[in-house]
């Protein structure tokens, strides 16, 4: 049954896989979500749900064996932070090619390199526009609380089943690491071995009762891996027809626009409360699927806004994407901070006036 | 007597095996994959496991076993195919799980995965088939390439001041606590094949009993790429290879 806890971000994440009747999780330790296999291996899941847990020996060992996992037709999962994504993206290229389900966290920190281990958004380019090789995508998940962070764990499985795609959770180091008040759901049972052969007759499960199954990305027919591109492509346009989520908070009637993700469209709630308090009419809007982007939602949000700004922790990301949406029709700015630096409500409002308002004066 | 009386299926003594398809093979005539594709069917044919067996194919010559051994298989990036065979075999313990690799895949890109799989004791069959060259992209060095040995990237023969020694990694991996049968095979006569599809076999049946990693490396030819007529390889094998990788079981628990 439903349960409320007090949990932090990345403790929900490895609660809810299970819940959500995971087969299995690879993954290998990173500051800031260690706590996602910490909290597996604690939880013990292969005693009651009979879920795999595996510390692998390396990032790139952790996302083939998801991959191969995701061949079976499972429910698995890894989870990562930015240094140990970028290992991934030749793994998740694979996955995207193979035409497989799989669930990657990315709870982001401060880069390039090694950068520091404290919150980011900087990954947004390497999430949305595909960071490993090949035309592919991903569906990008941006939670901004506990409660999605678990509750994007389920949605994400569905839509990665729905369209036999990669999703990915791309969380910021702060969602991961703060402690809020979640409802974690019901246990599901894991799906038995007659239900997956079922549900993917693709899996590659041994050939009992039909032909040979491969889970392979390798096609040397030039016009058959081209077919292949166009049929991804053909699945990507439908997830943008079908899948785009957003949050508007107070768009139909403002001055300024805030377009902000994850943690930092919460910091911008409070920025929109203190402007209110000085006659200044602001609005938001969250893009919660990242891919695919909310451009319409944005365009529609945007109309008879004086100006635009993106709050993001990177030097301006996701600003290409809102630019796009409003056709650089409308003045679009961006106000972000770097090396783990995350910006107080004060200084986003100060930023905001500095941008669009004092210095037209 | 006419022919008609002795082709009868009781005088039948040896057969194609059903799980070999009858895909024409892109492997050079004289390659030792053939055979060991020829094996690995057989095997699994005789075990009964052509339901539950599945594969995962390499990066090299053998990325399209799956073309000719007729079971389930995932194909892998390159050097990961121990990673992919620990996941299927964790998710599903009841299948029969191999890799069937060469030495560029094993031992120089995936050298890791090797190790850790082994270490781990996962219960996986590794076929292994050294051939010291990297045929698939046009015979380069392998990190089993013998000192002195000609490839397209160490054309006056490889030195161990350039190219440090040839790694024979099957020892490696005997070391490990988690493998249980390591052993070194050959397929260049009939009576090396028959030795080499009992190690598989026990490769195999150790997988299924869940006594940990089994490896079995077969010394290979690659006479495109080492540019000698089969024959010859098989000769120049026999002379130099089995120097440096003698066959016979390296661990047997």
């Amino acid at each position: 049954m439903e349960e409320v806890r007090l949990m932090k971000g990345n403790e929900a994440l490895a609660h809810a896989a299970i819940r959500y009747s995971a087969d299995g999780y690879f993954g290998y330790p990173i500051t800031p979500q260690s706590e996602v296999l910490e909290t597996l291996e604690a939880e013990m899941p292969w005693d009651t749900t009979g879920m795999v847990v595996l510390q692998a020996e390396s990032e790139i060992a952790a996302i083939n064996m998801v991959y191969a996992g995701a061949a079976c037709g499972k429910a698995v999962f890894t989870s990562s932070s930015s240094p140990g994504i970028s290992l991934m993206q030749e793994g998740l290229s694979y996955i995207a090619a193979s035409e497989l389900p799989a669930l990657i966290i990315n709870v982001m920190r401060g880069g390039p390199g090694l950068g520091t281990i404290h919150p980011s958004q900087a990954d947004y380019f390497q999430a949305c526009k595909g960071g490993g090789h090949g035309d592919y995508h991903m569906i990008v998940l941006a939670p901004s609380s506990v409660q999605e962070m678990c509750d994007f764990v389920g949605l994400g499985w569905d839509l990665a089943f729905k369209y036999r795609t990669p999703a990915m959770i791309l969380a910021d180091g702060i969602v991961g690491q703060m402690m809020e008040k979640v409802v974690l759901p019901e246990q599901r049972p894991r799906r038995t071995e007659e239900e997956i052969r079922r549900q993917c007759p693709w899996a590659v499960t041994g050939k009992k009762g039909r032909k040979q199954n491969v889970g392979t990305s390798l096609e040397l027919d030039d016009d058959k891996m081209e077919q292949n591109n166009l049929r991804f492509q053909r699945t990507y346009r439908e997830i943008e027809k079908n899948e785009i989520r957003c949050e508007c908070t107070n768009t139909l009637d403002c001055d300024y626009l805030l377009v902000a993700f994850g943690s930092i469209a919460r910091i911008c709630e409070k920025v929109m409360e203190m402007a209110a308090e000085e006659g200044l009419k602001l609005g938001i809007v969250r893009p919660i699927t990242l891919w695919p982007f909310p451009y319409a939602q944005i365009a529609e949000a945007a109309k008879g806004v004086k100006g635009i700004l993106t709050v993001e922790l990177d030097a301006g990301q996701m600003i290409e994407d809102v630019k796009l949406a409003v056709n650089c029709n409308i003045e679009v700015k961006h106000y972000g901070r770097m090396g783990g630096n995350v910006p107080t409500p004060d200084e986003v409002l100060n930023a905001l006036k500095e941008l669009f308002i004092n210095e037209k004066k | 007597m006419d022919i008609n009386d002795i082709i009868k299926p009781e005088n039948r003594i040896y057969k194609r095996p059903s799980l070999l398809t009858d895909s024409h093979m892109h492997y050079c005539p004289g390659c030792s994959h053939g055979v060991v594709h020829k094996l690995i069917a057989e095997i699994i044919e005789e075990m009964g496991m052509e339901e539950s067996a599945i594969g995962v194919a390499p990066v090299g010559c053998a990325v399209f076993a799956y073309n000719y051994i007729d079971v389930d298989f995932v194909e892998a990036a390159h050097g990961r195919a121990p990673a992919l065979a620990t996941a299927i075999k964790r998710l599903q313990p009841d299948k029969l799980v191999f890799t069937y690799q060469g030495d560029g895949d094993l031992a120089a890109i995936g050298t890791g995965e090797t190790i850790h799989a082994a270490n781990r004791g996962e219960n996986i069959a590794i076929i292994f088939i050294n051939n010291a060259i990297y045929g698939m992209t046009g015979g380069q060095m392998a990190p089993t390439t013998l000192l002195g040995m000609k490839t397209a990237t160490t054309p006056y023969g490889r030195r161990a001041d350039l190219n440090g020694y040839p790694l024979a990694i099957s020892n490696l991996v005997a070391q490990l606590d988690g493998s249980c049968y390591v052993t070194r095979q050959s397929v260049q006569s009939p009576a090396a094949v028959r030795k080499a599809k009992a190690a598989i076999r026990k490769a195999f049946e150790n997988s299924m009993a869940g006594k940990g990693t089994s490896m079995v490396e077969i010394v290979s030819t690659c006479n495109s790429g080492w540019k000698l007529t089969p024959e010859q390889s098989n000769k120049w094998m026999e002379e130099h290879m089995f120097a440096k990788y003698p066959l016979g079981d390296l661990k047997n628990v």
